[in-house]
Parts: C-alpha cells; sequence; structure tokens
C-alpha cells in the first residue's frame, strides 16, 4: 500500500436501479494527478459511475471516499464537468458563461459582479480563455460557436473553479475527427499544465490509450441470458498506459467485441 | 413547367404575398356585393351595411365626441380594453413567471402547488364571474381578476413545463460551479424562462381577451366588448363589424410587437430553432 491516500477510493462499490443492477463490486483508488479513461459498451454503466463522483446517483452498496470523506450527495465546486452537450449556457456569452463562476462565489445573492470586483474578475477569465483558445470569441453567444469551440468553452468553465477532479463524458463523442485531435492535445496541455486529475468516458478506445495514464474497461464479468439485468458491470481491466503495448490494445478490442456478442440485441 | 413534387414547389416571395392577400380581397368584395344585392331588395337592410354606412357610424364614434358625456367612445373603450387587459396579463405574466418557475426549480413548492394550481385551471373561469362580481364588485377590479383567473393557471403550468424541460445538465453544470439554488434559479432559470414566457403570453393573448369582452359584455359602462354587446340591441352592424375587425387588428399588432420584442431581447433563444 502506498504511503500516498488516494483522492478516490472505492470499496465493494454498486449501483442498481430498482432490481437492474448496472454496476457491481468496484473496488479502485486514484490518486491526485491520474488521467483515468473508461471505456466500454453501451450501456455499461460509466456515466453512472460518472454521475456517483459528482454527486448526481448516489452508490447503491460499498464505501464511496472522496479525499478521506463519503461522496457528496449533490454536485460541487471541487468536481467539474463536461457533458457531450448542454455543458454551457445559451444565454450568456463566452465571457459571461467563464465569468459566472467567480460570481457565484463571489456574489451570493445577485449572482453578479460589478466595477472593480468584476474588472479583477475578467482579468481571471481571460486567463482561462486564453488557455483554451476562445479569447477572440469572448464576446459570441455558443449558438455562434462550433461544436468544438463549445467544448473548450465548458472546459474552461470548469476550470475556472480549480476542482480537485474534471469529469468528462464522451466531451468529444460529438466532434468531427481533426477537431478532436485538436481538442486531444489541448486537454493534455491543460492535464499537465494545471496537474488536473481527470476521469474521461470514451466510447473511442484508441483515444482512450492515446489520452489516459491509466486506462479502464467497464464489462460484465458473468452474464445471465434470461435476466440481463440480473448483473452489473465491473472494472474488468484496469491498465497502468505509461508501460502498457499495443497487445493490450488488442486484448481489450476482443473481450469488448466478446460482451458486445454476448449483451442481447438492443 | 417544373418536373418537382408539390410538395417541394415553393411560391417566390411576390407570389406568396399576392396569395396571402387574396382572400382578403376576395372576402372584401364577397361583401360589398351581398351588401349591394340585399340593398336593392331592401335600401333598409341593417345586416350587411355599406362601406359608407360602416364609414359614417365610425365618423359618429372615433372623430366626434359623444352629444351625452363629450368623450370620443371609441378611443374610450379602445383605452378601457386595452388597460384592462394589459392589468390582467400583467399580473397574470407575473404569477405565472413567479410560479411556475418556482414549482418548477424546487420540488418541495411543488409537491403542495402543483395539485392545486391543476385544479384550479380546471375551473371554468365564467362559471365564476358570478362569485367575482359578488366578491370584488362591478368594478374594474372583477373583471381584471377573471383575465387572471382565467389566464395565470395556463401560464404557470405552461412556464412550469418549460422549466423543467431545460436541460438537466446545465442545473448540475451551475452547481459544479458552486452555484446555490437561489443563484441557479436568478441566473440559469430565469433568463432563460423569461422569452419563453413572452411565448406563452402571445399564445394566451386570445383567451384573455375572450375573458375580458365577456366581462365586458356583462357589467361594464364602456369597452370594446360593452359596446358590440350595447349596440346588438339595434342591429348596428355599422358598428359591431369595425369593433371585431379593430379588435383583431389590435390583437394581431400586440402579437407582433411580442415576438419583435423577444427577437430583439433574446436572440440566443431563436437561434436553434
Ligand atoms: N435513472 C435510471 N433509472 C434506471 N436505469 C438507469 C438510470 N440511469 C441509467 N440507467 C441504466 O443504467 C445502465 C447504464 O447506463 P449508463 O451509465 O448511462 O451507461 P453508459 O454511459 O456506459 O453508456 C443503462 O442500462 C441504463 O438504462
Ligand atoms: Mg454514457
Amino acid at each position: 500500500m502506498s504511503l500516498e491516500k488516494p483522492l478516490i477510493h472505492f470499496r465493494r462499490v454498486g449501483k442498481e436501479y430498482g432490481s437492474t443492477v448496472v454496476l457491481e463490486n468496484i473496488n479502485t483508488r486514484v490518486k491526485a494527478g491520474e488521467f483515468v479513461t473508461l471505456v466500454g459498451t453501451s450501456g455499461c454503466g460509466k456515466s453512472t459511475f460518472l454521475k456517483m463522483l459528482l454527486g448526481t446517483e448516489q452508490p447503491s452498496s460499498g464505501s464511496a471516499l472522496f479525499d478521506g470523506q463519503p461522496l457528496a450527495q449533490e454536485p460541487g465546486p471541487d468536481r467539474g464537468i463536461v457533458f457531450q452537450k448542454y455543458s454551457v449556457f445559451p444565454h450568456l456569452s463566452v465571457r459571461d458563461n467563464v465569468l459566472v463562476g467567480l460570481e457565484f462565489a463571489r456574489s451570493p445573492w445577485l449572482g453578479r459582479l460589478f466595477g472593480g470586483a468584476r474588472q479583477t474578475a475578467l482579468a481571471e477569465v481571460d486567463h482561462w480563455l486564453e488557455a483554451v483558445g476562445l479569447t477572440r470569441a469572448s464576446h459570441q453567444y455558443p449558438h455562434e460557436l462550433s461544436g468544438g469551440m463549445q467544448q473548450r468553452l465548458a472546459i474552461a468553465q470548469a476550470l475556472i473553479k480549480r476542482p480537485r477532479v474534471l469529469l468528462l463524458d464522451e466531451p468529444f463523442g460529438a466532434l468531427d475527427p481533426g477537431i478532436r485531435k485538436d481538442m486531444h492535445q489541448l486537454l493534455l496541455k491543460l492535464w499537465q499544465e494545471y496537474q488536473l486529475t481527470v476521469f474521461m468516458v470514451t466510447h473511442d478506445l484508441t483515444e482512450g490509450f492515446y489520452l489516459g495514464t491509466r486506462l479502464w474497461v467497464f464489462d460484465k464479468t458473468r452474464h445471465d441470458t434470461q435476466a440481463p439485468e440480473r448483473f452489473g458491470s465491473t472494472i474488468t481491466f484496469d491498465l497502468p498506459l505509461e508501460k502498457t503495448g499495443r497487445s493490450d490494445l488488442v486484448a481489450v478490442e476482443s473481450s469488448l467485441d466478446e460482451s458486445r456478442r454476448l449483451a442481447p440485441a438492443a | 413547367m417544373s418536373h418537382q413534387r408539390l410538395i417541394n414547389r415553393k411560391p417566390s416571395r411576390a407570389l406568396a404575398a399576392f396569395l396571402g392577400a387574396l382572400p382578403f380581397l376576395m372576402l372584401f368584395f364577397v361583401y360589398q356585393w351581398g351588401s349591394d344585392l340585399r340593398r336593392q331588395e331592401n335600401p333598409k337592410d341593417k345586416l350587411l351595411p355599406a362601406f359608407t354606412e360602416i364609414g359614417t357610424a365610425m365618423n359618429e364614434l372615433a372623430l366626434q365626441p359623444s352629444a351625452r358625456t363629450g368623450e370620443y367612445l371609441f378611443w374610450q373603450d379602445t383605452g378601457s380594453s386595452l388597460r384592462r387587459l394589459s392589468i390582467g396579463m400583467g399580473v397574470a405574466a407575473a404569477l405565472g413567471l413567479v410560479l411556475g418557475l418556482a414549482i418548477g426549480a424546487l420540488p418541495l413548492v411543488g409537491a403542495p402547488l402543483s395539485p392545486l394550481v391543476t385544479a384550479i385551471s380546471l375551473i371554468p373561469p365564467m362559471a365564476i364571474l358570478p362569485i367575482l362580481f359578488i366578491l370584488f364588485g362591478l368594478d374594474e377590479l372583477s373583471k381584471i381578476m377573471l383575465i387572471v383567473i382565467g389566464v395565470a393557471p395556463i401560464l404557470i403550468r405552461d412556464l412550469c413545463q418549460r422549466t423543467k424541460e431545460l436541460p438537466r445538465e446545465q442545473l448540475v453544470k451551475a452547481q459544479t460551479l458552486g452555484a446555490n439554488s437561489w443563484q441557479v434559479i436568478v441566473r440559469v432559470l430565469l433568463p432563460q424562462i423569461t422569452p419563453r414566457l413572452l411565448d406563452a403570453v402571445r399564445l394566451s393573448l386570445g383567451t384573455a381577451w375572450l375573458f375580458l369582452i365577456a366581462a365586458e359584455a356583462i357589467a361594464s359602462s364602456d369597452g370594446l366588448g360593452y359596446r358590440i354587446f350595447l349596440v346588438r340591441r339595434y342591429m348596428a352592424m355599422d358598428v359591431i363589424l369595425p369593433y371585431v375587425a379593430w379588435i383583431t387588428l389590435l390583437a394581431f399588432c400586440t402579437d407582433w410587437l411580442l415576438l419583435k420584442l423577444n427577437q430583439r431581447l433574446y436572440p440566443w433563444y431563436y437561434a436553434n430553432r
């Protein structure tokens, strides 16, 4: 056991919706600074895992600790999130979308800053807009941005709160391959520069291998063809990616194909 | 000749304008033709008055002070009706915004209020008009209350629905940015619900006019609805028809103005639709 305290510590965590078991027997530790990518077949519970960290879902069983404390029951500023869409506020300009995070903290009643306080905050906002490459779009509205730029905005929004973990649920799933490459570079740069701890769900295995320092495969270890809801997914592969090679990618790919074959046709 | 399917063939701008005006022109000529026909048989016919007669009647109401009160009746009627309508709609819109937002955003407020609002919205407002007269007298208040009671429940339910329809992701995102419940309401929900409120107001204006005219017809001493029902006794179609056209025009203009206001104030709302 390492001396360093894990940021996240799951012991025998399970998640059920009624009689449907989604996740079972999740045991894991994650240290600050790791970049965990989560892959698995559609519907296997990756988003559910992320939602437990986020606080919008609670584990049904087991113990889930965040920095030694039980996971919060609701979302909070120590855990940032980027969804595939709807992450940004359509009624606010790019700048205001990022500023609002500071306004929430510094203006409890109005949720708005004025005068000098606003200028100070805007300097911070502009730093983050530059970090994600949106400086020139700062006065535009989200509907005037491309999909990739909207995701950059969502990332800047999250990072200005300096969250302990950054959660990304298929953030680049709707983007063109070229744009996706740019986003990979951006995310890696930000992860290194600000020593982020990242959990990222992706359906693109190559993306998972390329970005992560650690890759998790969610899958069922037991199958009941009569009642597929009886068993949930767990982490079947936990690969430290610095040491991994091509053979792991092939092994994971064939294992996922196998479970897609076993899953009842949708 | 075009080989396109009918569903793909669109009129040009000019043609569309002409086609749009055509039914109105036809209505106009059919009316005139019918009016002439009837007046050839009976010069005193009241059912389809000639445009000249309508002009005379309206000149008297709109441009000559009334012999009895010294008021210009048409404008007095218009002013009274519009005042009642705007106060009633204003109160209903405020209720709709505040309660719709509270019920939609806060489950603990929705639990006791949502069934109540649904029940109230099912009461036919006209059925309780007598109660309003008893409670608030025959003056302005009961007419305004009828509009409020008729329209507010629709607005509350609609805005509650719109609030719940906003992507949940935004609520989660706001919380991860550190927002408390109040901040989520004033900075995320309220600004996104306001353009939807204007939409809902536009849709319920027809209902508001209905209740206004009903209340004015039953107990009033001025107003567009009052005048129509007053002159009905003399079969004064030369007043009724222009009044109806005027009400229609007012309704159209209000709707158009609200649409333009919404587009001006909230361009992002119209962006992705
Ligand atoms: N609120 C819910 N109630 C019932 N079942 C749910 C709920 N949310 C998710 N599920 C089920 O949990 C399973 C996992 O969903 P999800 O975590 O979204 O999968 P993934 O992100 O891996 O595609 C799915 O079968 C889904 O139907
Ligand atoms: Mg998912």
